[in-house]
């Protein structure tokens, strides 16, 4: 067998590394759009999920799966709640973008 | 050699996918699309779980997040009356500032896994599973973990889920106004006196 075909935990790693980045170079592009902000917030979570994974199946502890199954409820949960501020925060302003998020004057 | 090929062939090819489907995510022009990449991303993403031999997790992620969270975006981003054109002006002036950031994030994640040192416990931990991974399937081991050692957790799991789902009602909840409803617990209390009215109509006139 070739050298180097190998597929190891830090493949793995690199992936998820270079979704998180992603997520986060998203925020950063997409500054005005909130539910792209959402949606790069899901892939950095994604990422998270990946990395959890690769070490749980690497050193053969599912405890490690488990806690994915927890970040995944997490995310659904935030899925659900930031776009339902979003719909209500459309209703009141008829606007998503972030600039006019000052109502509280934070 | 075939049997050794194809896994990697596999992981790379879901890998590619999952990355560019993320990549897209981010630049793509229209918020619809974006979701549809994003969709993209979760589905080769549970190919890279299936590949780690976590099964369960890969379906539930088919399952929560393809099916559900996806197409809670996809509703709310077609629900919203959003000019998503006025939205992506000026984006070229935040790339440089994001490029920056991911560049600083690449070199600390560069830095950190350059100086990380694997703990000499971690041979001995992949050679005794925690379960014995040939004696029981994937899903029926996470069970055993779930329920057994972790059941408080997955009830508070349970509870974050809850408060999620009737934070997300009460805040989209509104009551509208001039909108015509039938209310049973009016029509159930009507009384025979304010319903019906006794009008002695004279000949040659109508009632006004």
């Amino acid at each position: 067998m070739a050298t180097g075909l190998e597929i190891g935990v830090g493949h793995f790693l690199t992936v998820a590394a270079i979704l998180f980045v992603i997520g986060i170079f998203g925020i950063f592009l997409n500054r005005k759009n909130v539910i792209i902000i959402l949606m790069s917030v899901e892939l950095m979570l994604l990422a998270i999920n990946i990395n959890m994974v690769a070490f749980s199946s690497y050193l053969g502890d599912l405890t490690g799966q488990v806690f994915t199954l927890f970040i995944l409820t997490v995310a659904a949960a935030e899925a659900a709640i930031g776009l339902a501020i979003l719909v209500c925060f459309f209703r009141n302003r008829g606007s998503i973008a972030v600039e006019d998020v000052n109502v509280m004057k934070g | 050699m075939a049997a050794d090929v194809l896994p990697v062939l596999a992981f790379y090819l879901f890998s590619t996918i999952t990355v560019i489907s993320a990549l897209m995510v981010v630049i793509a022009s229209n918020p619809v699309r974006s979701v549809l990449w994003l969709i993209a991303a979760f589905f080769s993403s549970a190919g890279l779980f299936v590949l780690l031999g976590a099964e369960f997790v890969a379906m539930l992620m088919l399952i929560v997040y393809v099916g559900a969270v996806a197409v809670l975006f996809l509703f709310v981003v077609m629900m919203l009356d959003v000019d998503f054109v006025a939205l992506r002006q000026g984006m070229s002036e935040y790339l440089p500032l994001g490029a920056f950031v991911a560049l600083i994030l690449i070199v600390e994640i560069a830095l950190v896994v350059g100086f990380w040192v694997v703990s000499p416990q971690v041979s001995t931990l992949i050679d005794n599973p925690a379960p014995a991974i040939t004696q029981t399937t994937n899903t029926a081991a996470l069970g055993n973990i779930i329920y057994d050692d972790y059941a408080y957790l997955f009830q508070a799991a349970g509870l974050i889920l809850l408060v999620a789902m009737i934070g997300a009602i009460v805040l989209t909840l509104r009551t509208r106004e001039g909108v015509k409803k039938q209310s049973v617990v009016a029509q159930m209390h009507r009384t025979r006196e304010e319903a019906v009215a006794l009008v002695d109509v004279k000949p040659g006139q109508g009632i006004n």
